[in-house]
């Protein structure tokens, strides 16, 4: 595995990333040639139109697609072309999701969604109760643990989903518009809980989004037009 | 890892627990409806088998009229018998153990306030021995109450428990009709022939009373035959003809104007007819199978898009479509075997409760139980676990976005 030469501490590093569906006539370019660091620690939020591609290179950065082409290095190892189960390994030890519309599982218990990673982490049943009870408490949930998804707030959801992203231990966390089923204040909320996993436990936080209200709260903005990045800058939280 | 999926499994089937219900309920009925079909079946089958034996297998009938058994007509046109072709008939044939005339009609019997609708026979001594009949309790007739036609009867168990209840019927007086006769002996109980009627509900007096006092003309409606237990019941039957035909005096040329049947031809019959009846039973059993095939079908494709989404989760989060995969097939298996199960025991228990209601054995047949079991687990294991794997084989994204 070649290690990069330059920007060694980048956490993710993408080299020419395509991303094509489809074939012939109906080839569809989602992803056109990316380049992209993330260093360890970095909070970045991902912009653009609607078929910019910023949900295409959310995935392929989170590895659940894999790139047409080009080279994904995760942690100085090349992951671009790995298979589905090894991309899933990795999922489970680097990587942690929060979706759009929060995917709990229905008529299980908040504390029950959060032990899920870590069932398939393989760690026993006391390790995994510690661990996700530390997880929902971290997001402010402690009280909610033994709560069905379905007697909790959308916001108390996506807070579950967060615990539970967390619950693994991740090197990075993607959220895929984790504020698009929720209104401004409860937004706020959730991405008030995403800046101090940031500052304070030092998370890489990779945020895809459309409300530039939220994009403020992480310090990098890139914004993405056409399957090619257009701009990649500091916001004001940077400072 | 194994042990955890079974863990998995099991908090699957409780989490969706109407769902999981909905698919036992569709094994359930299945393997259940067939076990319990298929047993009484059996156990119909069973029953005709004693009941031919008890009837005892050297046993000939010989009715007056051609081809009884096929529906011609029966002693319209034709001479009736007499008890002295049946005497003749015993006389000259060696191979005949003994041969009984009788005669029946319907009559009310009646003793103190009850009363019974039954089978009047009139018959002798031999007709015990030929049908196979034991004495409960008093005696059979004495040759002067048959010489005489003297007014005694022998009565079965079913008109026993009507008329008296639970008091000694020996001695007792009942009245037939105009005959007011002596009930000198009790039948012990044969039960329900295959056909369901009671082989018990009859009374039975000596054949001369029978035609002086009951049917006003001395005619034999049958001769219950009783072959000698070392002759082939086939060659005596052939004997049986040739003897009734002399007797008859029916010429060379002329065709027979009785009927002689063996026990073997009506026991064909017999299971030619549980055969029909079992093979319609199968099918009913076949069609509820099938039914509750397509209902575990319906659950488990209705419940797809639900679950297709959680196995997104559950890939999105790190596991390996080979994890998810062996969960759905252990909730699967253990879904269907629990179904299955609990099929096994409710049909096994229809089964046994139909055997009662019908007093016919109770014989489950171990190959069915499995094939009917296989049947429905293969089921629910193949509609529970094939849309899982073409969702397992989906990328996360595609299997979160399925709605």
């Amino acid at each position: 595995m070649d290690r990069p030469v330059d920007q060694a501490d980048a956490l993710i590093q993408l080299r020419n990333i395509s991303r094509v569906y489809g074939m012939g006539e109906a080839e569809v370019t989602a992803l056109d040639g990316i380049d992209l660091d993330i260093r360890k620690g970095e909070f970045v939020a991902i912009m653009g139109p609607s078929g910019s591609g910023k949900s295409t290179a959310m995935n392929v950065i989170g590895c659940l697609d894999a790139p047409s082409g080009g080279t994904y290095h995760f942690n100085g190892v090349e992951v671009a072309h790995l298979s589905k189960d090894q991309r899933a390994l990795l999922r489970r030890h680097y990587l942690g999701f929060i979706f759009q519309g929060y995917n709990l599982l229905p008529r299980t218990s908040a504390l029950q969604n959060v032990e899920l990673p870590l069932i398939y982490k393989g760690l026993g049943r006391a390790e995994r109760h510690a661990a996700a009870t530390q997880a929902l408490a971290k997001v402010g949930l402690a009280d909610r643990a033994h709560h069905d998804p379905s007697e909790l707030s959308g916001g108390q959801q996506q807070r579950v989903a967060i615990a539970r992203a967390l619950a693994g231990n991740p090197e990075v966390i993607l959220a895929d518009e984790p504020t698009g089923n929720l209104d401004s204040k409860l937004s706020a909320e959730i991405m008030q809980v995403l800046q101090k996993l940031n500052q304070n436990e030092g998370l890489t936080i990779v945020m895809v989004t459309h409300e530039a209200d939220m994009a403020a709260f992480a310090q990098r903005l890139i914004w993405m037009v056409d399957g090619q990045i257009e701009s990649d800058s500091q916001t004001s939280a940077a400072a | 890892m194994l042990w955890e999926t079974i863990r998995l499994a099991v908090q699957a089937i409780f989490r969706n627990a109407l769902r999981s219900f909905l698919t036992v309920l569709g094994i359930v009925i299945g393997v259940g409806s067939v076990i319990a079909m298929v047993t009484v079946g059996q156990g119909s089958t069973e029953q005709v088998t004693a009941d031919v034996e008890k009837l005892g297998t050297n046993m000939l009938m010989v009715m007056p009229g051609q081809d009884a058994m096929e529906g011609g007509p029966v002693g319209t046109a034709t001479q009736l018998f007499t008890i002295r072709m049946n005497d003749l008939l015993q006389e000259q044939l060696s191979v005949v153990d003994v041969s009984a005339p009788l005669s029946a009609g319907r009559a009310r019997a009646i003793f103190g306030n009850e009363n019974r609708r039954t089978d009047i026979v009139g018959t002798d001594n031999r007709y015990f021995a030929a049908a196979r009949w034991e004495v409960a309790r008093g005696r059979l007739f004495d040759v002067t109450e048959l010489q005489s036609g003297r007014p005694v009867c022998v009565i079965g168990e079913t008109v026993r428990k009507d008329l008296f209840g639970t008091s000694d019927p020996v001695g007792e007086e009942i009245r037939i009709q105009a005959l007011s006769c002596e009930v000198i002996g009790l039948l012990k109980s044969k039960g329900a022939s295959t056909f369901g009627s009671d082989q018990d509900d009859f009374v039975i007096i000596p054949i001369r009373t029978f035609h002086r006092r009951i049917a006003g003309n001395t005619d034999v409606s049958m001769f219950i035959v009783s072959v000698r237990d070392d002759v082939d019941t086939e060659r005596a039957k052939t004997q049986v003809e040739a003897v009734m035909r002399d007797i008859r005096r029916i010429g060379r040329s002329e065709e027979d104007d009785f009927t002689v049947m063996d026990m073997k031809q009506l026991a064909t019959m017999l299971s030619g007819i549980t055969g029909i009846l079992t093979g319609l039973l199968s099918a009913v059993a076949a069609v509820s199978l099938l039914v509750g095939g397509i209902g575990i079908m319906n659950i488990m494709l209705v419940s797809v898009t639900e679950r297709t989404r959680e196995i997104g989760i559950r890939l999105a989060i790190g596991a390996q479509a080979w994890q998810v995969l062996l969960q759905f097939l252990v909730e699967a298996i253990i879904l269907s075997l629990f179904g299955g199960l609990i099929g096994i025991i409710v049909g096994l228990g229809m089964g046994l409760l139909g055997a009662n209601m019908l007093s016919i054995p109770f014989r489950p047949d171990p190959q069915i139980v499995m094939l009917a079991f296989a049947f429905s687990a293969a089921v629910g294991v193949i509609f529970g676990f094939f849309p899982a794997r073409r969702a397992a084989r989906l990328n996360p994204i595609d299997a979160l976005r399925r709605e």
